[in-house]
């Protein structure tokens, strides 16, 4: 039998322990306000300081040397151009060699070290990347500091990205469907690309949005190859100008992107073209928060659609 | 062989029907070994990637090293690469890569953790569905966006509290970078806290431990190995991290373990250079490459300890 006494202890235990679940829950929810109100507090505070900023003229402007004039064209129009030639290389690449991977790879040493190394990779920070492309891409190929060096150097970061997006939507793909496909008598191929691609293309987008957003933001890697960050020309579009200029010349142009010409602004010691930059990070956020919202889209629909 | 000789020898009014299916299995076969030497190729290049850059990085740095002695380098006092006297002590950079870093993780590992058994433990279904997109979010904020934020906001609110404090200093870039890391943390612990079988806070649950209890001394013990690689990440992407220190740290190279002071780190050196226009070739121009090796080592190592720890810890249920 419990003597009242002990009842009573054993109650305050249970109070205290409680009373301790209580404080933790409370730590966590203001662990997880830290994050939530720096991020409401940036974003309003760069919204106050820049959105003013913003119009039509922004956008159609050329950096100048008097903040009031200057705009981001030729950083916008060399994001893009970048990020063009990333995803014309990174996807493929990386979409290929996934599927190898989950679909193709025998268990043997040759894919433990493509495994261990794609996991390296993933690790390396973004200036090393910037690194290898000064010494390969700018001056061992010679492709200079061009829109090509950029996106190549850009592609090789979110590589690893692309490839663990892709083998994670084709494991969510139940085994039946590959034992199906084969037991019609389809082969390694036919499969891949009849059942295994189209199935997994939402989660493979995702993954791709992911990384895309993550190398508009870059800067650190493209400022080492030496990109300049003082550019009031676009490049040549195709079949324009005297020569006219060919198809792909646009690559080997030099260029500035939206973060570059942020850092240039926010390096400036005058109020006004801190407004810039604010304006500029603006946008990029923007942009990013953009991307990252229709991957989640893309993600919640998959979610939604797809039932196995 | 056998096959066709027993389909020709029934009445077939044309033979050519087998052996166009044959030729057709021959190239179809052909086909799917290219295919698959295409895919292999795609796969192996990421092992080339690396070869690439440890062979860049190497070869550069083996430049450098015939003119630097490697002891000056290691035990320096000074990094002034760039004057008439020059000094190449990476020490210098290496000072201001650890003291930022351990401000960053000052932030990141608790809040992170905390964040983790919050989310894993406590949180409900919603909070949980809301929280971890957001939490993405913030990790995909660009990075000099959170160093515009660190110099022009975080700077002057510090500046209040301590007056003597620099426009350009480690500790605003520390506290911003730790909060850009507490995605990291947070996530990976979290999923390996949740991968921790049911059955063991049922267990727990069961003796009369309350949440608290059965979170710190059931299912932290049991996630260890993935809290652990968790912190290793953030820790490589504190030394790594650049834009953030370039921007709001100063890049004045200060041998100095004192977070209120400005200083330079490896990543923000070598954004420095890439700005001015060092000619390809020049011993400034390598310098860079030698930080950057020192970097990749340092992250490689931390990758390896993270690779021993998820060995050493690892719980197989």
């Amino acid at each position: 039998m419990l003597k009242p006494a002990d009842l009573a202890a054993i109650r305050a235990i249970i109070t205290r322990a409680k009373r301790w679940d209580l404080f933790f829950s409370l730590l966590g929810i203001l662990s997880l306000m830290v994050g939530v109100l720096t991020f409401t507090v940036l974003f309003v505070d760069m919204a106050i300081q820049g959105v003013p900023r913003l119009s039509m003229d922004f956008f159609t402007s050329f950096p100048s040397r008097r903040a009031e004039h200057a705009g981001i064209l030729s950083a916008w129009v060399g994001t893009v151009l970048v990020m063009l030639v990333t995803a014309l290389s990174a996807v493929p690449l990386g979409v290929a060699a996934g599927v190898y991977l989950e679909e193709y790879a025998p268990k043997n040493w040759i894919t433990d070290i493509i495994e261990i190394n794609i996991s390296n990779l993933a690790g390396i920070p973004s200036i090393v990347y910037g690194l290898l492309a000064l010494g390969l891409f700018v001056y061992y190929f010679g492709f200079g500091q061009s829109v090509l060096s950029a996106g190549l150097t850009l592609a090789l970061l979110i590589l690893p990205v692309i490839i663990v997006a892709t083998r994670e939507a084709i494991r969510a793909i139940p085994q039946s469907i590959h034992e199906g496909s084969y037991a019609c008598g389809a082969t390694t191929w036919q499969t891949v690309s009849d059942h295994i691609l189209p199935y997994s293309s939402a989660g493979i987008l995702t993954g791709v949005i992911i990384g895309m957003a993550r190398a508009i933001g870059e800067t650190a890697p493209i400022i080492t190859i030496g990109a300049l960050t003082f550019i009031a020309f676009l490049p040549t579009a195709p079949f324009s100008g005297d020569p006219p200029a060919g198809l792909f010349d646009w690559i080997f142009a030099p260029f500035t992107v939206m973060p570059i010409q942020m850092f240039n602004w926010t390096s400036r010691p005058e109020a006004a073209f801190s407004i810039n930059a604010a304006a500029a990070g603006f946008v990029l956020v923007f942009m990013t928060l953009a991307m990252n919202g229709l991957a989640i889209y893309v993600r919640y629909r998959l979610r939604k659609n797809i039932k196995w | 062989m056998t096959a066709s000789a027993t389909l020709s020898s029934q009445p077939r009014p044309l033979g050519s029907g087998i052996s166009d299916r044959l030729s057709k299995k021959a190239s179809r076969h052909v086909k799917e070994r290219i295919i698959e030497g295409l895919l292999f190729s795609a796969a192996a290049f990421s092992v080339f990637v690396t070869i690439a850059i440890v062979y860049v990085l190497v070869k550069e740095s083996w430049v450098f090293f015939e003119t630097v002695p490697l002891s000056d380098f290691l035990f320096d006092t000074q990094w002034t690469p760039l004057f008439d006297d020059a000094h190449y002590g990476i020490m210098v950079l290496l000072s201001g890569t650890l003291t930022s870093s351990a401000v960053a993780l000052l932030v990141a590992i608790p809040l992170g953790t905390i964040i983790a058994i919050y989310l894993s433990e406590f949180a409900g279904f919603k909070v949980r569905e809301i929280a971890k997109p957001f939490l993405e979010l913030l990790g995909g904020v660009p990075t000099i966006v959170y160093g515009y934020f660190a110099l022009t906001f975080l700077t002057p609110i510090l500046q209040k509290i301590y007056p003597d404090l620099p426009g350009f200093n480690l500790l605003s870039a520390g506290l911003v970078m730790g909060i850009m890391i507490i995605p990291y943390v947070a996530s990976l612990s979290e999923d390996a806290m949740r991968a921790v079988p049911m059955a063991l806070r049922e267990g727990s649950y069961a003796m009369g431990a309350t949440r608290l209890q059965t979170a710190l001394w059931v299912v932290t013990p049991a996630a260890t190995s993935g809290i652990a690689s968790a912190y290793i990440l953030g820790i490589s992407r504190a030394v790594g991290e650049t834009m953030i220190l370039a921007v709001a740290a100063g890049m004045q190279p200060n041998l100095t373990f004192n977070p209120t002071e400005p200083g330079a780190t490896i990543t923000s050196y070598i954004v420095q250079v890439a700005l001015g226009d060092l000619p390809h070739g020049s011993i400034g121009y390598q310098t860079i490459f030698a930080a950057g090796l020192t970097l990749l080592l340092m992250t490689l190592a931390f990758n390896l300890l993270g690779y021993w720890l998820r060995k050493r810890f690892r719980e197989v249920y």
